[in-house]
């Protein structure tokens, strides 16, 4: 299952190599988040409205290696924005992919451009 | 420089040191010990526990350093053997002389050994020291050795004889009590409880032996045997004697002090001898021609011994001295108080005996049945603290006397005796300590200890015997919690409110939103713990459907459906009361067959079809809502299902017609949603085949109606529903569980069910059942009319769902693709198919 995981690598917007056009901003919800594929991943993006910020992450929950952290909830913890996997409630920032509640490794963060009422993933491959 | 000379280093001569301390002007003392015994002074009420660890340590007051730090000179291991009182001066058994300005006598007192032929032999010991108990222990060891199944017998059948007898089966000896009355502690118990006691205590294996006089004690060298005059003799192997004790005054008698006809030193109330400069306390002391053989009255000595030499002279020995006692035998509940026995003259007594249960209470009090006057618990001494105080304090009576014993009748009824802080401040909490009730309390409100173990270190409360334990810990909770000291429940770091106190704030500003309810009283963003708790708020207030804000809401009911093991959902159609058309049963099996779903029929008598895709979810409930599903609401925190049985429709017992009102109650609250999910259950008789007790709310029919019970549960801490109102008809039981249920949802915190909030809910059922039918609060109406809004506003939010075409978007996998998630794989089960197992 490393092989699931190891897919996924956190990419820092200086090492963008790749823009991917990934979805109108009108199909993600206000302070809710979606499921976007590019290629063989699937990478879960958040509208934080409150904060008027985007944020990207694996879809893939680090616990039980299920597709479904696109469906969790948003929230902050101490002012750092996070997402709640909808399995178990595990909690993870979504600035650097830390687990916030608990010891599991962090998940991998991808920077977000919005062009034109476009949202683009940045990847480095 | 004036010095003390305490003789005695017991309990009561070690309490006199450390209350003696505590006080400034103790600096101009010098205090001098002497104790017979080898070792400081120990904790003889809890004897019987080194027989459990040996630790003669773990038992001791205080060790040697205390007595040094605090310049105290402790001599052990030497008795004083003369007193002179007139020169001031005392001499002990090493012929050494010391001087006092005030002797202090805490001699204690020694087993009473009748005069029995025989008592001399090997094999028979008295307890009272670690020392006795080491040689019992070695001495039980040795013929046990010799007979794997010796017999030891207590002579004496009283409070220090059975913890002895249970001793010594604890040593793995067969014990056999001996009493010459008829009746056991016969100081404490009426001749009924008695009987009750032996039951309880033959079945734990001690064997009792009434009515016996012990003649003669058998054996050439070493006990082998007792005789009691005709009857037939005792065949034991060892013998501990338990029958009494006696003052150690004899350094009274050699110097002349004034004493009892049959012993003790005679004391006033400020504990002088008939030597001013000699004071007697403990239990060698005769204060109102008593010895008291209870460390309680004995630390009150201690206490007036050290004011009166520091030259506090109003503090005096109570007059009347408290004799309560509890056994402290494990298992075995026994406790007397007050005046046990009850002459007619005094008073009357209210009695309660259940043999079944080896139970038996007696209570007595005044003729005009308004004080307490003693009493009598056997088989369940749980209410002793609480009765103690209501008969130390005087405390009034409620109207029905008996409900002290019997607690008020009619199912779950509360406690008749109010709570620990209803007491007054005066009260004594801790007898061994003597501490009251104000002086825990001002622990916490002045001093600022604000935990259990700080408040029992700082007022030394439940520190001796710990009876009063369970009562200084409901002080310590309740005065916390006035102060808000408590964790306060509050729902979050986003909010500082509990849920009742949001619920109030959201409905009185009429607040719509998640963001205009963080705007109003919150703070930062939210969470997932805030978000799902406000969304069941506006749920609960303006029945808005999961569909309106869906990102607050939980996953399940974001997606309509409960998410399961591999991100895929479960599908459950609403099947009111277990009722469903063999057509219908075809839909069912079409949709599972169609979506290859795993189908099962639930605990709630209906069907779960497991494993449907996200995308399919809205064409597999397009097909349910054709043939007339709704949703089933398996995954809001809502109303699930209203059980039923059968009933009159078919069975012959059936009193009525129990799938029909299952239905129409069903019906009535689906869609609710609460604090937590809310199930019921309708019977149609008391054969409860619906297990309707085990529900939220369970109606039953009977003879003239329905029963009506709420607050049951099943799951992990199961409880069987309370009865709230008898023989109603259907409007009446409506009109209740709508009160009753709005009520829950208004005031329960997040995630409480119905059966926990009743327990917390002040007064418990019989409050609710003010509030619900007698109306106190005066807001039947208010619930009523908010419920009849909610059942007026409900829509199957499937059918919303699927209808809209903005809401029906967010059940795709991926919103750029309309692939599935490719990460699914599912393995077949018997002759369907479950997601493969969690092992990564
Ligand atoms: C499907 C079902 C088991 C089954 O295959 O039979 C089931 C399945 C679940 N139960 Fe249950 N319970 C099911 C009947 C019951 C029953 C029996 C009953 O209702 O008569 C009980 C005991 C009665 C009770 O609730 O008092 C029951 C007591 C629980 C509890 C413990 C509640 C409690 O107060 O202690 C939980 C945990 C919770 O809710 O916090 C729970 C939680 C769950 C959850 C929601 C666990 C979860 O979070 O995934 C399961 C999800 C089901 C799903 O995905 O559809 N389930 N569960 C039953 C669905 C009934 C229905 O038709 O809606
Ligand atoms: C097994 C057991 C269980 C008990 N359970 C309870 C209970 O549950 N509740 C309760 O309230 N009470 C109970 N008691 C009674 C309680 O232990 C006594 O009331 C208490 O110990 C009395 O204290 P005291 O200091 O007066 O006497 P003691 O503790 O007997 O101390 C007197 C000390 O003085 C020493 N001494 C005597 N003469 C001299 C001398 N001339 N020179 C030097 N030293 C001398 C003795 O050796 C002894 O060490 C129990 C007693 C026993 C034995
Ligand atoms: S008992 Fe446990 S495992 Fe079984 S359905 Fe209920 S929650 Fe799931
Ligand atoms: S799978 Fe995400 S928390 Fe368990």
């Amino acid at each position: 299952m490393d092989k699931l995981l190891s897919k996924y690598k956190t990419t820092a917007i200086d090492n963008v190599t790749l823009w991917f056009k990934a979805a109108p901003i009108a199909s993600f919800p206000e302070n809710g988040g979606a499921c976007i594929k590019y290629r063989d991943k699937q990478i879960a993006i958040f509208n934080y409205k409150r904060k008027d910020t985007w944020y990207a992450c694996q879809n893939a929950c680090p616990h039980k290696l299920e597709m479904v952290l696109s469906r969790g909830m948003l929230g902050d913890d101490q002012g750092i924005p996070k997402i709640a996997c909808p399995m178990h409630k595990k909690t993870f920032s979504l600035e650097n992919g830390e687990n916030l509640n608990g010891d599991l490794d962090p998940i991998a963060t991808y920077p977000v451009k919005i062009e034109n009422d476009f949202v683009y993933i940045g990847f480095s491959e | 420089m004036k010095t003390i000379i305490i003789v005695g280093n017991g309990m009561v001569g070690y309490k006199f040191c450390e209350k003696f301390i505590a006080h400034e002007e103790s600096k101009n003392f010098k205090l001098i010990v002497f104790g017979e015994e080898p070792r400081p002074a120990y904790d003889r009420v809890h004897l019987s526990e080194f027989f459990q660890n040996g630790d003669a340590k773990a038992l001791e007051m205080a060790p040697r350093s205390w007595y040094e730090s605090h310049q105290i000179d402790l001599v052990t291991n030497e008795r004083v053997t003369d007193i002179h009182k007139n020169e001031k001066f005392i001499t002990t058994i090493n012929d050494v002389n010391y001087n006092y300005d005030y002797l202090v006598l805490a001699t204690g007192s020694a087993p009473f050994v009748p005069p029995i032929k025989g008592v001399e032999k090997e094999g028979v010991f008295v307890y009272r020291t670690i020392e006795d108990l080491e040689g019992m222990l070695a001495y039980a060891d040795k013929i046990k050795q010799k007979n794997p199944k010796a017999k030891a017998a207590i002579l004496g059948g009283g409070l220090l004889g059975l913890e002895a007898g249970k001793a010594v089966m604890d040593m793995g000896l067969e014990p056999h009590v001996v009493e010459f009355a008829p009746k056991l502690m016969p100081r404490q118990l009426d001749l009924r409880s008695s009987k009750v006691l032996q039951v309880k205590l033959e079945s734990l294996g001690i064997n009792i032996h009434l009515n016996k006089i012990t003649s003669q004690i058998l054996g050439n060298g070493a006990i082998t045997g007792m005789e009691f005059g005709e009857e037939p003799h005792l065949d034991v192997d060892m013998l501990v004697i338990s029958a009494g004790i006696r003052p150690r005054d004899e350094l009274g008698k050699t110097c002349d002090l004034d004493m009892g006809v049959r012993g003790g030193i005679i004391v006033n109330n400020k504990m002088q001898t008939s030597d001013p400069n000699i004071y007697a306390i403990g239990e060698v002391a005769l204060y109102n021609q008593m010895i008291y053989g209870l460390v309680a009255p004995g630390y009150e000595m201690a206490d007036v011994a050290v004011q009166q030499i520091l030259g506090s002279s109003e503090t005096l020995m109570s007059a009347e001295i408290d004799m309560s006692t509890k056994l402290k035998l494990i298992g075995v509940d026994v406790a007397s108080f007050g005046e046990p026995f009850m002459p007619p003259e005094k008073g009357l007594s209210i009695l309660f005996e259940n043999k079944t249960k080896n139970l038996y209470k007696r209570i007595n009090v005044s003729h005009d049945g308004k004080t307490l006057l003693g009493g009598i618990l056997v088989g369940d001494a749980s209410d002793y603290n609480m009765l103690h105080q209501i008969y130390l304090n005087d405390m009034t009576l409620p109207d029905n006397v008996e409900d002290l014993i019997l607690g008020s009748r009619g199912e779950g009824g509360s406690s008749a005796f109010g709570r620990a802080m209803d007491l007054p401040d005066t009260a004594q909490i801790c007898s061994c300590e003597n501490v009251t009730k104000g002086q825990i309390c001002n622990a916490i409100t002045e001093d600022n200890h604000d935990n259990l173990a700080d408040v029992i270190s700082f007022t030394k409360a439940s520190s001796s015997c710990g009876g009063c334990k369970p009562m200084v810990t409901d002080l310590v909770n309740q005065t916390l919690k006035s102060l808000g000291k408590e964790v306060k429940d509050t729902i979050c770091e986003h909010f500082d409110y509990n849920r009742q106190e949001l619920y109030g704030i959201i409905k009185i500003k009429k607040l719509t939103t998640f963001n205009t309810v963080l705007e109003h009283c919150g703070l930062g963003d939210g969470c997932e713990t805030c978000k799902p708790l406000v969304a069941s708020i506006f749920a609960s207030l303006y029945n808005d459907t999961a569909n309106k804000e869906d990102v607050i809401q939980d996953t399940n009911d974001k997606f309509l459906a409960n998410i399961q093991r591999n991100g895929t959902y479960s599908v459950v159609p609403r099947i009111p009361g277990g009722e469903i058309t063999p057509d219908k049963l075809i839909v069912i099996g079409e949709v599972g067959k169609k979506y290859n779903l795993y189908t099962k029929i639930t605990g709630g008598q209906r069907i779960d079809l497991f494993g449907a895709e996200l995308n399919d979810l809205p064409a597999i409930w397009e097909t349910l809502i054709d043939a007339g599903f709704e949703s089933g609401h398996a995954y809001g925190k809502s109303l699930r299902t209203v059980k039923s049985c059968v009933g009159s429709t078919w069975c012959r017992f059936g009193l009525d017609e129990s799938v029909s009102f299952a239905i129409t109650l069903e019906n009535r609250y689906k869609g609710l949603r609460s604090p937590h999910k809310i199930k019921g259950g309708v019977s149609g008789c008391i054969r409860e085949c619906a297990e309707a007790r085990g529900k939220d709310f369970g109606v039953i029919a009977v003879e003239g109606g329905w029963n009506l019970y709420v607050g049951g549960n099943g799951g992990a801490t199961p409880k069987h529903a309370i009865l709230l109102a008898e023989k109603i008809d259907n409007e009446t039981c409506i009109k209740y569980l709508d009160r009753f249920l709005m009520y829950y949802i208004q005031t329960a915190a997040p995630l409480m069910r119905t059966a926990a909030w009743l327990d917390k809910l002040d007064g418990g059922i019989e409050q609710l059942k003010k509030v619900v039918i007698d109306d106190s609060l005066n807001i039947v109406e208010d619930l009523e009319k908010e419920m009849q809004f909610l059942v007026d506003a409900y829509e199957c939010e499937w059918k919303q769902a699927i209808e809209s075409e903005t809401s029906k978007q967010r059940f795709s996998h991926f919103i750029n693709s309309d692939d599935r998630d490719d990460n699914l794989i599912f393995v077949p089960m018997r002759e369907q198919s479950i997601p493969q197992l969690w092992d990564k």
